[in-house]
C-alpha cells in the first residue's frame, strides 16, 4: 500500500538495507489496511449492538406487542405477535457468545493438533493428520445434527463443544501448514540443540511466529461459527426454544415471508452483515500475513 | 581469469560506437512518508563497447538499483527521478514503453542473480531458447533450433537433443547460469547487465561462468555492467571498477589503479576486510553500518565511518573529482591519506608445528540421509584454541559433518568424542554439559534468531537453561556479551527482526558465547554477510579464540578466509576428505589435483 512497507521479495540484503528504521508494528500496518479496518469497525458495531441493545429494547423478549405478523413498530411483529425489533435486539447475545466460544475452542484444539503434528514429524505427523482427514470428511453441520438429535434438550455448552470440535480438524490442517514452514527454521533447530523442552519450543519459538496467519484463520472460523450457530437455530436446535435467536427467528417467521418480510429479512441482514464483516477482517489479516512480517 | 592481458590488446580494436552512457542518474522513493528520498543520485557512468565495468558496493549501496536503471526499470516503491541513460545516443528513460520493451533484452540484456527463478521450470531448455527467438523475431522457424544449439555451444554447454529436452531442474546451478547467459547473448545485445550472477555458485563453476561471460563480451564487443559485492571477482574480470557507497559512486577508475592505489578511504577499508589466498591477514571491518536511504549523513556520506575524517568532511559534500588518468574519487582528503599497500595487515600464518591438545576427535564418521550415504569415513580432530576449517564445494558434506558434531543430525555411525568421552547422536540424548560446551552458529542469521523475541531474551536463554545465571544477573552478563561482540546495551530491548544481518550474526555469536562453550561450530557464518561485516566477525572470533581458548570448527567454501582464520584445514570432496593438514602446507603446496583446482579458481586480489 505504501513504500514504507518492504518491497515484495525482500532479501536479507534488502532487510539490512532498511537499517535502523524500524519496520512499522503489526497494528500500525493493520490500521492502514482499509479492508481490515472496515471489517473490524462493523464487527465491533454488531457486537456492541448485541450486547447493549437488550437494555434499550422497546418490548420484552417474549412480550406480545400486537397481532401476529402485523406491521406495528419498526419491523412489525412476528408469528406470536412479538415485536421483531425487540427480538432482534435480544437475539444476538446467545449467537455471539456461542460462536466466539466455539471458535476459541476450535482454534485451541486445532492449533494444538496441527503444531504437534508438524513439530513431531514422521510417524506422528502421518497418524495425526490421517485421523484428522477422517474427521474432516464428516460434514460440519451433519456432525452437529447427529449429536443434537440424540440429546433431549441441548444446552449452550453442548453447541459450543460441537462448533469447536467440528472446526478443529480444519484449523489443524491450516496450522500444520503454517507450522511446517517454521519448525524447519534454524532458530527452532537452535533451541533443539540447546536442549529446550519440546513444550517450550512449541510455545516460545513456534507459536509466536504463527500469530498473524492464525488470527486470520480465527476470523474466518468465526464467520463459519456464526453461520453454523444460526443454521442450528434455524433448524430448531437452540439452547432455549422460547428465547430470541437470529437463526431461530428466520425459521419461526418464514411462513409469512410474503406478508411480513421484515420478520425474516431483519435477522438475515444482521447475520449477513456480521459474517461479511468478520470475513473482511480475516481477509485483511490474511493479506498482512501473506506479505510476510 | 587469465584473459585480462589480451583483453587490453583487443580493446583498441573493439572500441567503437558509444556503448552506454549514464548521466546524472537519480532514483528516489515514492510513497507518502519517504517520497523524494534518494536511493541513488548523481550517477555518471560510461560503458565502452567490449568493456566490463564492475559495480561494487555493500548491501544498501544502491548498486542493483543502478543496474536495473540501465533497462529503464525501478522496483516498486521507487522511481527514476532524474538523469539520462543513453544507448547509442537514445535516452532509455524518455522512450515510450513499447520501445523500452523492445530495448530490454534486444539491446540491453539482463542476467539475474538467480537464473533458476528466471527460467520456466515446466518448459524444456530447447523450447525456451527457441521461444525467446520467436518473441524477438530472430531468424526463421527453421533456423531457430540451430540458433539454440549455437547459443549453447558458445557458452560451452552440450547442444545435443538430449540436453535440449532437459528441464531447468535437471541442470546444475552453473549450467542454468550459462543457459541464462546464452539466452542473454542470443539477441546480440549491445549492453549486458549482470546482477551478482555467480553468487551461490561454487568457485570452479564461478570461474567457468565468468570466463564464458568475458569471452562473449570480447567477441561481440558487448559492454557489461557487472554488479557484485565481491571485490575479488571484480579484480579478475573487470576492466574498470566503480565503488558505490550510500547511493553515490565513491571511486571509479581502471581496475589496476583501483587495486594498486585506491584513493577513497572506503575502498581501502573494503580491501582491508578481504582475506588473501597467499598469506594470513588480520582482517578488519568498517565500524558502523551502511546508512539506509533517508538516514544518510550530510557532508561526506562516509564521514561517520571514516578513519581519516576531518571537520570539513562533516559539512562539505565532496564532488567526484579526477585524481589521475581515468580515476575519479569522491573524497576531500584523498591526497592526505597516504599511500596504500595491498599487503597491509598481513600476519604470520598459523604455526603448523604448534603442540596440540586434542579436545574433539571425529573418527570413521559415515553419515546418511535416509538410505543415501553422504559422508564416507571422515576422521579428523580439533585441538584446544585451534580453528579447523572444513572446506569444499556444495554437496561435499561439510555442513553435514558439522551438524553431526553439533547433534543436529542423528543418522551417522562412527565416533565423535569430546574430551575423550563419546558424544551421543542427537542433542537431546547428550548431557546438559555436552550441549553447553558445544555451541552451533548457523549460516543465515535471518533464520537463526526468533524474530518475535528480543535480543535480551535470546541471549539470556542459554544462561537460564544451563543454570549459569538468572534474572538481573543474566541481563548484566548479556550486556557484557553484547559488548564483546561490539553491540551496545541498547540492543537488548530490540526484537531480532529490527537488526541488520551483521548485527544478527553478532547476536547469534553472543547467544553461543552465553553458554560459555569450549567448542564453537561455525557453519558458513559469514557467507550471508558483506565483506566488511565478515572482516569484523572474523576479527571477533580470533579475539575469542585467543582470550577464551575456544576451539572452532569453521565450515566455509572460501579458501582465502581459511588462510586468515584457520590453523588446520580439511578439504572435502563428495563426502570424503581428499586432503588435510596445516593451512600453510595445504595451501602452499597442495598435493591433490582437487585442492590445486580449488585454489586456482578462487578469485583473489593479492
Amino acid at each position: 500500500m505504501s513504500a514504507v512497507e518492504e518491497t515484495p521479495g525482500s532479501t536479507p540484503a534488502g532487510a539490512a538495507q532498511r537499517g535502523p528504521a524500524p519496520s512499522p508494528g503489526f497494528w500500525t500496518r493493520a490500521r492502514r489496511q482499509p479492508r481490515f479496518v472496515f471489517g473490524l469497525v462493523v464487527t465491533v458495531l454488531v457486537v456492541v449492538f448485541a450486547v447493549v441493545a437488550p437494555f434499550f429494547a422497546p418490548f420484552g423478549e417474549n412480550e406480545t406487542a400486537g397481532a401476529p405478523f402485523s406491521p406495528d413498530g419498526v419491523f412489525g411483529t412476528d408469528y406470536l405477535g412479538q415485536d421483531v425489533l425487540s427480538r432482534l435486539m435480544y437475539g444476538g447475545e446467545a449467537i455471539l457468545l456461542i460462536s466466539v466460544l466455539g471458535t476459541l475452542l476450535g482454534m485451541v484444539l486445532g492449533v494444538l493438533i496441527g503444531v504437534v503434528a508438524a513439530y513431531g514429524g514422521g510417524w506422528w505427523d502421518e497418524v495425526i493428520m490421517r485421523l484428522n482427514d477422517v474427521t474432516l470428511a464428516f460434514p460440519q453441520i451433519l456432525l452437529a445434527l447427529v449429536v443434537l438429535t440424540a440429546v433431549e434438550q441441548p444446552t449452550a455448552w453442548i453447541i459450543v463443544l460441537l462448533v469447536g470440535v467440528s472446526h478443529a480438524p480444519r484449523v489443524a490442517r491450516v496450522s500444520r501448514g503454517v507450522a511446517l514452514g517454521i519448525v524447519s527454521r534454524d532458530f527452532v533447530v537452535a533451541a533443539e540443540a540447546l536442549g529446550e523442552r519440546r513444550s517450550r519450543v512449541i510455545l516460545a519459538e513456534v507459536l509466536p511466529n504463527m500469530s498473524t496467519p492464525l488470527l486470520a484463520e480465527a476470523g474466518l472460523r468465526l464467520t463459519y461459527s456464526i453461520g453454523l450457530v444460526a443454521a442450528l437455530g434455524f433448524l430448531g436446535f437452540s439452547a432455549d426454544p422460547g428465547s430470541a435467536n437470529w437463526g431461530q427467528m428466520i425459521q419461526e417467521n418464514r411462513l409469512a415471508l410474503s406478508t411480513q418480510p421484515w420478520a425474516v429479512l431483519a435477522p438475515v441482514a444482521v447475520i449477513a452483515v456480521f459474517t461479511i464483516a468478520t470475513n473482511l477482517m480475516a481477509d485483511g489479516l490474511a493479506q498482512l500475513a501473506q506479505r510476510g512480517e | 581469469m587469465t584473459t585480462t592481458a589480451d583483453q587490453q590488446d583487443e580493446q583498441g580494436a573493439v572500441r567503437r560506437g558509444a556503448g552506454l552512457v549514464v548521466e546524472g542518474l537519480g532514483v528516489s522513493l515514492t510513497g507518502r512518508e519517504r517520497a523524494g528520498t534518494d536511493v541513488v543520485e548523481g550517477i555518471d557512468l560510461v560503458l565502452r563497447p567490449g568493456e566490463v565495468v564492475g559495480l561494487v558496493g555493500e548491501s544498501g549501496s544502491g548498486k542493483t538499483t543502478v543496474g536495473t536503471s540501465l533497462l529503464g526499470y525501478s522496483r516498486a516503491g521507487a522511481v527514476i527521478s532524474s538523469g539520462k541513460v543513453l544507448v547509442e545516443g537514445r535516452d532509455v528513460l524518455t522512450m515510450p514503453w513499447r520501445e523500452v520493451r523492445q530495448l530490454r533484452g534486444e539491446e540491453v540484456a539482463y542476467v539475474p542473480q538467480d537464473p533458476a527463478s528466471a527460467l520456466n521450470p515446466s518448459i524444456r531448455i530447447g523450447k525456451q531458447i527457441v521461444e525467446l527467438q520467436t518473441l524477438r523475431g530472430i531468424g526463421t522457424t527453421a533456423s531457430r533450433l540451430q540458433g539454440a544449439r549455437d547459443g549453447l555451444a558458445e557458452v560451452g554447454l552440450p547442444n545435443d537433443d538430449e540436453f535440449l529436452r532437459r528441464y531447468p531442474h535437471q541442470l546444475s546451478g552453473g549450467q542454468v547460469q550459462r543457459v541464462a547467459l546464452a539466452m542473454a547473448f542470443l539477441p546480440k545485445p549491445k549492453v549486458l547487465v549482470l546482477d551478482e550472477p555467480t553468487t551461490g555458485l561454487d568457485v570452479t563453476t564461478q570461474a567457468m561462468v565468468l570466463e564464458t561471460m568475458a569471452g562473449l563480451c570480447r567477441t561481440y564487443g558487448v559492454s557489461a555492467l557487472y554488479v557484485t559485492h565481491d571485490l575479488a571477482v571484480v579484480a579478475n574480470i573487470a576492466d574498470r571498477v566503480a565503488v558505490m557507497y550510500a547511493g553515490q559512486i565513491a571511486e571509479i577508475g581502471d581496475r589496476r589503479t583501483i587495486f594498486a592505489s585506491p584513493s577513497h578511504p572506503y575502498t581501502r577499508a573494503l580491501l582491508d576486510s578481504i582475506p588473501h589466498l597467499s598469506q594470513a591477514r588480520a582482517l578488519t571491518g568498517i565500524p558502523g553500518r551502511t546508512p539506509a536511504p533517508g538516514a544518510r549523513p550530510g557532508g561526506c556520506r562516509f564521514h561517520d565511518r571514516c578513519a581519516f575524517v576531518a571537520e570539513e568532511c562533516r559539512t562539505t559534500e565532496p564532488e567526484l573529482r579526477s585524481v589521475g588518468p581515468d580515476h575519479d574519487v569522491r573524497c576531500l582528503r584523498s591526497e592526505d591519506i597516504g599511500r596504500w599497500d595491498i599487503s597491509r595487515g598481513t600476519v604470520p600464518d598459523a604455526d603448523p608445528d604448534q603442540p596440540r591438545e586434542v579436545v574433539l576427535s571425529i573418527e570413521g564418521l559415515d553419515v546418511f540421509y535416509g538410505r543415501k550415504h553422504v559422508v564416507h569415513d571422515v576422521s579428523f580432530d580439533v585441538g584446544k584454541a585451534e580453528v579447523v576449517a572444513l572446506v569444499g564445494e556444495s554437496g561435499s558434506g561439510k555442513t553435514t559433518i558439522s551438524r553431526c558434531v553439533g547433534g543436529l543430525h542423528r543418522e551417522w555411525t562412527g565416533s565423535i568424542s569430546f574430551d575423550g568421552t563419546p558424544l551421543a547422536k542427537g542433542a537431546r540424548k547428550r548431557s546438559a554439559a555436552d550441549r553447553k560446551r558445544i555451541q552451533y552458529i548457523f549460516q543465515n542469521p535471518y533464520l537463526s534468531l526468533n524474530p518475535r523475541l528480543t535480543v535480551e531474551q535470546i541471549v539470556t536463554r542459554p544462561m537460564e537453561l544451563f543454570g549459569i545465571a538468572k534474572g538481573r544477573e543474566a541481563t548484566d552478563r548479556a550486556k557484557v556479551l553484547l559488548d564483546q561482540v561490539a553491540l551496545g546495551p541498547a540492543m537488548l530491548e530490540l526484537q531480532a527482526n529490527r537488526l541488520s544481518g551483521g548485527e544478527r550474526q553478532r547476536v547469534a555469536i553472543a547467544r553461543a558465547l552465553a553458554a560459555e562453550p569450549d567448542v564453537l561450530i561455525c557453519d558458513e557464518i559469514t557467507s550471508a554477510l558483506d565483506v566488511s561485516v565478515q572482516g569484523s566477525i572474523v576479527a571477533l572470533l580470533e579475539g575469542l579464540r585467543i582470550e577464551r581458548g575456544i576451539s572452532m570448527l569453521f565450515v566455509t567454501h572460501n579458501l582465502a578466509l581459511v588462510r586468515s582464520i584457520a590453523a588446520r584445514v580439511e578439504i572435502l570432496q563428495a563426502g570424503r576428505v581428499v586432503e588435510a593438514g596445516s593451512v600453510v602446507s595445504v595451501m602452499d603446496s597442495p598435493a591433490e589435483d582437487y585442492t590445486r583446482n580449488l585454489l586456482a579458481n578462487s578469485p583473489r586480489i593479492d
